[in-house]
């Protein structure tokens, strides 16, 4: 019987120790609730301050509460709406927060798949209105005064190829209106969003089509160019080619004239100064060219008619007539 | 350490086994019944001694939090903790290097938050100029401080994730077409890197980028065609402008040589006629010098030796004496 009485109220102290320690781990907040009525400060909801750790409470009437204290992350889904410039885009983006005042949080939001859906709402509504009031390029471009680099073989083609369209605001700063926006309308739920940036963007599917379309024709225009380059250049060559092959042949044209005149003059000079020093040279030169040319010119072609007074047949005629002529 | 020190079960979580035993109603048992009320507490303690040791691999570290609370870090090895789940340890990898892929998924991945869920709509991307590009990369990260990223961030890989996709989508933003698909690749890397480290130090949450690798980059199915054709256009180019040159030096040279050629030619016509002179000039002096010793018998001598030459070669020969000229106009000279 004692036995049993000693047994009854070790257990009995057993379940009091349990129901009365409770443990904070690094990752949560904890708050305290008296019949479901918040009690008391919340644990370790500080960020600066680390209460993890082994607690106690009020056996029985008190109960834990356990809240998330890390970074939580909202990812929204991919929703499609216009920019301020009528194009359909698909906006996907995502935020992070964290639970900064967990008795609200419990209170009004109760769960985090709740508190998932409202700031799917309100981040959702304020990205749509951010995005309706600037044009795509201010949410697609961030550094304002950027330069790109420019390959000139191929912006060669169009002064809009490698130029990117200046912006007055930029990415960064349509987030930061967003983010700006939506805080404090969480803040009374006892959230408290971080930050809010774009992940995705992208062209609806009616519009990708047209960009394609632009796209292509824009590579049309550089490929043009090229073949047109292509084009020119091989012609300047061929230009080129004939110029200097023309002008190669006439000089050699020209000096093979010059070499030879002057050869065909020198030679003249010296057959003119051996024929004429002296009368009889002339005659003795006229003489021989002369027989030279009977020699050359004179074949069975040729009939010959001569006189008995020729220089030759004379002495057909009379013995004497040709002794006078060999006088 | 102090695994010796602390350590009464006062776990909420597991409230105590009531001991119980067998010989409380019918009939006594007869088989060792002390024996079989120890049986409860035997279990407690093979329960106590399998949650008292853990083992760290070689590229991780331990976390270990007493009562929720972080005491310490073990590294690599055997160790001793506080049974009954007072002291936890949560092992995290710390000297691995860790992939994330982005618009493409490599089968086979051990770690789950590798690959995206939905690669090809990570993939698709709008540059600066308003064209896209469907763009492919990794990250390469290690976990520097394993307490941050246990305790600061809940899902730090799926963080980690959205953080980088976000960062290169702004990167790719603020860079032309043709920027991001040939000349400016390193730089974006560069920038992509530079901008996610910024973020994650801000955030600090026991992450470091340590790089990030494009790994394919091109335009989009449909244009793709259309950039080929540039390819191609260019290729035509330096074709046309080789061909051209080859045309050139086809000719050129050859013409070049075929002009010397024709110049030695009149020189050498040009000395030969030269000599050629020289030669009949000697040849004419020779023959004048003797030709004056005897004029008249020398003309007479080469008329008659041409003559005799010439007259035997000759056609039909006609000598007519001076009276008889008027049979010539009756001669049928062709017959």
């Amino acid at each position: 019987m004692k036995t049993l009485v000693t047994l009854i109220t070790l257990g009995a102290l057993i379940i009091i120790a349990a129901s009365s320690a409770y443990t904070v781990g690094e990752t949560e907040q904890i708050f305290i609730t008296e019949f479901g009525k918040p009690v008391g400060a919340p644990i370790n909801a500080d960020p600066a301050k680390n209460e993890a750790g082994l607690h106690f409470k009020m056996p029985f009437i008190q109960q834990v509460n356990r809240i998330e204290k890390r970074i939580l992350e909202w990812d929204g889904p991919a929703t499609e709406m216009p920019t301020r410039d009528k194009l359909y885009i698909t906006v996907d983006n995502f935020a992070r927060w964290r639970i900064s005042d967990p008795k609200t949080y419990f209170e009004k939001i109760r769960d985090e798949r709740s508190a998932l859906s409202r700031l799917n709402d309100i981040i959702g509504s304020e990205t749509r209105n951010v995005i309706a009031a600037h044009d795509l390029i201010e949410v697609i471009r961030s550094e304002k005064g950027r330069k790109p680099e420019r390959d000139e073989a191929i912006t060669a083609a169009s002064s809009n190829l490698g130029t990117l369209p200046p912006i007055q605001f930029g990415r960064s700063v349509l987030s930061d209106q967003i983010l700006k926006a939506s805080r404090p309308k969480v803040m009374s739920w006892g959230i408290e969003l971080l930050d809010v940036r774009f992940k995705r963007i992208n062209y609806k599917g009616g519009v990708i089509e047209k960009i394609y379309a632009r796209m292509a024709s824009e590579r049309q225009q550089i490929a043009d160019r090229f073949r047109s380059e292509g084009a020119g250049e091989a012609a300047k060559i061929i230009g080129r080619k004939e110029r200097d092959l023309l002008s190669i042949e006439s000089g050699a044209y020209r000096r093979e004239q010059e070499i030879k005149g002057r050869a065909d003059a020198q030679a003249t000079g010296i057959y003119a100064a051996a024929y004429s020093s002296s009368p009889a040279a002339a005659d003795f030169y006229q003489f021989t060219k002369t027989l030279e040319t009977y020699q050359k010119t004179l074949g069975k072609d040729t009939t010959a008619i001569l006189t008995s007074d020729s220089d030759l047949f004379r002495l057909f005629k009379s013995m004497e007539g040709g002794a006078g002529a060999a006088e | 350490m102090e695994k010796t020190r602390g350590g009464h079960p006062c776990n909420p979580m597991k409230p105590p086994p009531i001991p119980r035993t067998s010989n409380f109603g019918g009939p006594p048992m007869r088989f060792a019944p002390r024996w079989l009320s120890f049986a409860p507490l035997a279990i407690i303690l093979i329960y106590g001694i399998l949650t008292s040791f853990y083992t760290v691999s070689p590229e991780a570290v331990a976390i270990i939090q007493r009562f929720g609370k972080y005491t310490r870090t073990a590294n690599p090895g055997l160790h001793f903790k506080i049974p009954f789940g007072i002291d936890t340890a949560t092992i995290v990898p710390v000297r691995r290097q860790l992939k994330l892929e982005f618009g493409f998924a490599s089968p086979g991945a051990t770690n789950p938050y590798q690959a995206g869920a939905e690669p090809e709509k990570e993939r698709d991307m709008v540059t600066g100029d308003l064209n896209a590009a469907n763009v492919e990369w990794i990250l390469q990260y290690s976990i520097t401080d394993p307490k941050h990223y246990l305790f600061r961030v809940r899902n730090p890989a799926t963080t980690l994730r959205d953080l980088t996709e976000a960062v290169m989508c702004e990167v790719i933003g603020d860079r032309t077409v043709d920027e991001v698909l040939t000349i400016g690749r390193t730089e974006i890397v560069v920038e992509a890197l530079k901008r996610l480290a910024e973020v994650l130090t801000h955030l600090d949450m026991g992450v470091s980028a340590e790089q990030i690798q494009l790994i394919n980059v091109h335009p989009p199915g449909p244009v793709q065609r259309s950039f080929d054709e540039v390819n191609r256009a260019q290729q035509e180019r330096e074709q046309a402008i080789n061909e051209a040159n080859g045309e050139y030096n086809r000719v050129i040279p050859r013409a070049r040589g075929l002009a010397e050629q024709r110049i030695s030619g009149a020189e050498g016509f040009a000395v030969q006629r030269v000599n050629q002179a020289e030669g009949d000039v000697v040849r004419f002096k020779e023959l004048l010098a003797q030709y004056e010793k005897a004029p008249a018998i020398t003309k007479q001598r080469l008329y008659l030796e041409t003559m005799s030459e010439v007259l035997p070669r000759m056609g039909p020969k006609i000598i007519l004496d001076e009276d008889a000229s008027r049979f010539l106009p009756f001669m049928n000279l062709n017959k």
